[in-house]
């Protein structure tokens, strides 16, 4: 996988360029191995969205990488169109205040499910 | 490794002293802090940089020795 820091931020940036939702996180979908990943799991999963999920677990320098990427310096990590949106607190206050669903909608996010209405 | 609210507190204030912050040990085992943090210091700024603003007051303790720190911010209301 990634080596140099460089391979590791072309690889980053691949990867959060190359889907519309992408979840660094703590173990797998449905296989969250903290509770912060687990509860943005279950969000992206309510409202249906088939995001890309990375195991920080399985890299360490992909677990360094993603935090000098976005300076940010915990997990899980949340991005949608290649836009760093927030860890877990952030990512659920948007999601109860409606903010996150309006967000995949401005941004064409396909999705089977709305959460709460903004 | 816990942390003393006390010191979040210190570490926020040196960099904002128009700072109010609640904090809540909501584990009661000093390491999984909850923070709500108002200043004027956020005006115009979006919620990841005003959350980035409070990492950096806290001196990359966070993730570090600051295990869990549930955290919103706000600008006071004028």
């Amino acid at each position: 996988m990634a080596t140099t820091q460089q391979d590791i931020n072309a690889w980053i940036k691949n990867t959060i360029d190359g889907n519309d939702v992408v979840l660094f996180m703590k173990g797998r979908k449905n296989m969250a191995q903290c509770g912060f990943s687990q509860r943005i799991d279950a969000v992206l999963q309510h409202l249906g969205i088939n995001y890309k999920d990375v195991n920080v677990l399985e890299d360490a320098s992909i677990r360094d990488g993603i935090k000098a990427y976005t300076n940010w310096p915990t997990i899980p990590q949340l991005y949608v169109k290649g836009e760093f949106i927030g860890g877990c607190d952030i990512v659920m206050e948007m999601f109860q205040s409606g903010e996150l669903h309006k967000l995949i909608h401005e941004k064409g996010v396909p999705h089977t499910n709305h959460g709460t209405h903004a | 490794m816990p942390m003393e609210g006390s010191e979040i507190e210190r570490l926020i204030k040196a960099k904002f002293p128009d700072a109010t912050i609640q904090l809540v040990d909501t584990a009661g085992d000093k390491d999984h802090w909850q923070a709500h943090v108002v200043t004027a210091a956020f005006k115009g700024k979006s919620r990841v940089a005003q959350h980035q603003m409070v990492y950096e007051a806290l001196g990359g303790r966070m993730g570090g020795v600051l295990h869990a720190l549930a955290l919103t911010t706000a600008v006071p209301s004028d």
